[in-house]
């Protein structure tokens, strides 16, 4: 296989969805969510049952995967920050570690400048913790849970 | 990539619709998204240009049902089938578990098929992908229309390999739900043979 598994464990996911959970409060923001780049919800925080967060992941991951392209053309590395102004509200997309994309909607209770102050910070903790949970997921001896597996399992799935 | 998320014990895995421009793509994802109960199904969303060409991709969420403990959710996606949108194409290939191809039977596209075939192949290559050695299954689709190839010539040309294949009518849903089980259980097994590798 091309790619590395992406796994979250709990203790990994507790600490991602501290830092999202502050970054709301911190930010002034309506929601927070982090997205792995291949549009998978990873965590939010907020107001989130207003949205529909699994299509918002796709289409933010889309729109990365599109604004990479152009940067490959340009024959940039990346670029890593995106912002649209709406009129009430407002989104604010950070590639996180070239590994996930951090997003915060945020409407006239805050500031592009206390977002982008407060995503600084939090960019910098969220690198760590994947950083570790990447060499976690690389170590020896995480056996798959589905190792077991048996053919039946997996016909039950489509018995309709 | 698939996605095992132990907190929520979840796996997630991305499933790719593609094939030659007007094959029917779409066609398969709007025949699923209509059939599948609500609870199963997240909106199904369409980027596609004023006329109904998709411009970058559909893409369908569906819950899978539970498999020792975790929920199995799939996103299917499509990609544009006409030539010049390449570029879109590579990038929705990025992190997929497991491709359709589907192929449009009518003799006047078999020219078409097997360059959208080739063209998958190199965009899989360009990534760092094998396209035998992922979990594959092909689509012969349109198969009510009377203009269609013979299925062995299909066959013959599309799938010498003999991947799983499957003749459908997508628009009456005929074959559709066969195809994507057919992949959904190659994708599985996968995870089963291990991650990481």
């Amino acid at each position: 296989m091309a790619n590395p598994q992406m796994v979250m464990y709990e203790e990994e996911f507790h600490q991602i969805q501290g830092v999202v959970d502050r970054l709301v409060r911190e930010a002034n923001a309506k929601v927070v969510f982090i997205i792995d780049k291949n549009g998978q919800l990873i965590a939010a925080s907020g107001e989130v049952e207003e949205i529909d967060t699994t299509s918002l992941a796709s289409l933010t991951a889309g729109n990365i995967a599109a604004t990479g392209g152009i940067a490959k053309l340009l024959r940039e590395n990346e670029f890593a920050t995106q912002f649209h102004e709406g009129e009430n509200q407002n989104i604010h997309i950070q590639l996180v570690g070239n590994r996930v994309i951090l997003v915060v909607i945020f409407d006239a209770k805050s500031s592009l400048g206390l977002v982008r102050l407060r995503v600084r910070k939090a960019t910098d903790e969220l690198i760590k913790i994947f950083e570790a949970l990447l060499n976690k997921v690389a170590e020896p001896g995480q056996d798959s849970p589905f190792a077991e597996i048996t053919d039946d399992d997996i016909d039950s799935l489509f018995n309709d | 990539m698939s996605f095992i998320n132990y907190m929520a014990r979840e796996i997630n895995c991305k499933i790719v619709y593609y094939g030659p421009g007007l094959c029917g793509k779409t066609t398969n994802l709007q025949y699923i998204y209509e059939r599948t109960n609500p609870d199963a199904k997240g909106k199904m969303i369409s980027l596609a240009t004023e006329t109904e060409r998709t411009l970058f991709f559909d893409f369908l969420p569906l819950s899978l049902g539970e498999i020792r403990g975790f929920k199995t959710r799939f996103h299917l996606y499509t990609v544009p089938g006409q030539v010049f949108y390449d570029a879109s194409r590579k990038l929705i290939l990025k992190g997929v578990d497991g491709v359709i191809f589907v192929a449009d039977s009518q003799f006047e596209r078999l020219e078409a098929n097997q360059e959208s075939l080739d063209n998958l192949r190199d965009n899989l290559a360009e990534q760092g992908y094998d396209l035998a050695k992922i979990p594959f299954v092909i689509q012969y689709n349109k198969r009510d229309l009377p203009n269609v190839v013979e299925l062995d010539e299909l066959r013959s040309t599309l799938n010498p390999a003999g991947v799983p294949d499957f003749e459908a009518n997508a628009r009456t849903g005929e074959g559709v739900f066969e195809t994507l089980k057919a992949v959904s259980k190659l994708v599985i097994a996968e995870l089963k043979k291990g991650q990481g590798g």
